[in-house]
């Protein structure tokens, strides 16, 4: 109680995104609001005889590449998912308008960095292994061991910023990003560090998506028109299309913010991470529904708010049968239904389900419509699932662009392994 | 080659690890690499490879441990190339 009575409050700051249809928070925010999406064709994955050949990469010229690594840097430099975190992260600490550390200075003893990954620089791992399997061990050069460790991204941008708080990297499946957003928010709130540059990211391609394609969890149907494959919502719904990208969110105290003069897009007021054992319902990919009520209830009470006050949902709707258990699970969570549940949408019909990546990049995506009053449209739901429909009125389900003052949002993401996150935050 | 040649030609393989608060002029046959130059030790070993590359010469460990200055690189270098 003493705790919770003195916590800090935690506000966001900085903004930064790398997303399939979107880099940069202003091109990102342009295709939220036009329903455009990343998903394309792969001639990689049809080469490699993948069954979905379809996911979404962002695009990121050389000369990009170039702003935020020195050519020494990019000497060898094989990972994407890295660089989509370098990108995403520098870019919410610009936008935060905060001053790094030069390298002669002190280190920033208030400042930490918690950001995630699944599985990192699958690529560079690939590239490794051959040479080493080759007999050439010598020749791999010292950067590998920075891009391949999993800690790699929070390192480069522990180096680039100067942060001398907490500088980590967490991983729960594609609840990570939720996650890493979360611990990032107590360790401010817990008065640990002043600001937290928190995200994820994740690479792309065939060898990260290869498992998800064998265990048939992603659409064969839409090769032929991949902007159509990720169907959240939709009757015809057939599996997640598999994306990749990085998310960064610029987190401080209240105090921090305001001493600063810093722009303020919302109050994380709390959240909940837990896990349901695999056990009821729940087992290694399916989630234990108690587990994610509980998650969903816990963080609403952390948050001090009641559960009528969400005015919006981003889900993690994946796009698979399960999105009708997720609505189940928000309805019953929340005690609210029909006409009285909030509006929702999944932004991964437009970029895909970014994995580790996906609860950073969707923060973001949530954070900015809340931002620009705006909810985005769920594309590809033409035909709504009518499972769906039975528990939620079909207007709550945002098909077109809606210019509405939204409040206050509930995010959550749900992870392999049963995991939970849920985050609740408010625009004042 | 000459060991002229080797030290020209190695310069702008070395400068290309400098760290930005150290100028390229400043590579002098008796810079050490290291103490002087503040080029990451892990670098050396890149400097290495590229070295291997573009002189088709192979380092043995005895040649790194010896290595410590810009002139013990073109003396390692001049060794081999002469005996090739």
């Amino acid at each position: 109680m003493g705790i919770q009575n003195k916590r800090k409050r935690v506000v966001v700051t900085g903004l930064g995104v790398v997303a399939p249809n979107g880099v940069g928070t202003t091109d990102f925010t342009d295709a939220l609001r036009e329903g455009k999406s990343g998903i394309t064709f792969s001639q990689q994955l049809r080469d490699l005889n993948f069954s979905c050949q379809i996911g979404g990469v962002p695009i990121i010229s050389e000369e990009k590449r170039g702003e935020y690594l020195t050519n020494l840097e990019l000497r060898n430099f094989n990972s994407n998912g890295i660089l989509y975190g370098i990108i995403a992260g520098m870019d919410a600490v610009k936008d935060a308008n905060f001053k790094i550390a030069l390298k002669k200075e002190e280190a920033l003893w208030d400042t930490g960095i918690i950001f995630g990954v699944g599985t990192t620089s699958v690529e560079k791992f690939r590239e490794s292994i051959y040479t080493i399997d080759e007999g050439n061990t010598r020749k791999l050069g010292s950067s590998t061991i920075l891009q391949t460790m999993t800690s790699g991204v929070s390192a480069y941008l522990s180096g680039l910023i100067g942060a001398g708080n907490i500088v980590t990297t967490n991983s729960s499946a594609c609840a990570t990003g939720t996650e890493a957003i979360l611990l990032g928010y107590e360790r401010i709130a817990n008065g640990q560090a002043k600001q937290m540059l928190c995200g994820s990211c994740s690479d792309g391609g065939p060898y990260v998506w290869a498992a998800f394609d064998t265990i048939r969890v992603m659409p064969y149907a839409y090769n032929e028109k991949p902007e159509r494959g990720s169907r959240p919502f939709s009757e015809s719904a057939a599996g997640f299309v598999p994306g990749s990208g990085a998310g960064a969110l610029f987190l401080e105290s209240l105090e921090s913010a305001q001493e600063r003069g810093a722009k303020i897009y919302c109050e994380i007021l709390g959240g909940n991470i837990n896990c349901g054992g695999q056990r009821e319902e729940g087992s290694m990919t399916a989630p234990n529904n108690s587990a994610v009520q509980k998650c969903i209830k816990l963080a609403i009470e952390n948050a001090r708010i009641t559960a009528n006050e969400i005015d919006y949902i981003n889900g993690h709707l994946t796009a698979t049968a399960k999105d009708v258990v997720e609505i189940d699970n928000w309805c019953k969570a929340l005690d609210r239904n029909g006409s009285e549940f909030p509006f929702i949408n999944s932004t991964k019909g437009m970029i895909g389900h970014c994995l580790a990546a996906s609860g950073s990049v969707e923060m973001v995506a949530s954070i900015l419509q809340l931002h620009n009053s705006f909810i985005a449209p769920n594309i590809n739901c033409e035909d709504l699932s009518p499972a769906i429909l039975k528990l939620i009125d079909e207007d709550k389900i945002i098909r077109k662009t809606k210019k509405v003052n939204i409040k206050t949002v509930a995010k959550a993401s749900f992870g392999f392994g049963d995991v939970n996150a849920c985050i609740i935050f408010q625009k004042n | 080659m000459t060991k002229e040649e080797i030290l020209n030609q190695l310069k702008p393989i070395v400068a290309i690890y400098l760290p930005e608060d150290v100028s390229k002029e400043e590579i002098k046959p008796e810079s050490d690499l290291t103490m002087e130059l503040n080029i990451n030790s892990a670098h050396l070993v890149d400097i290495v490879l590229d070295v291997e590359d573009h002189f088709d010469v192979a380092f043995a460990n005895e040649d790194m441990e010896s290595l410590r200055t810009v002139s013990d690189a073109v003396e390692i270098i001049y060794g081999k190339v002469k005996s090739v």
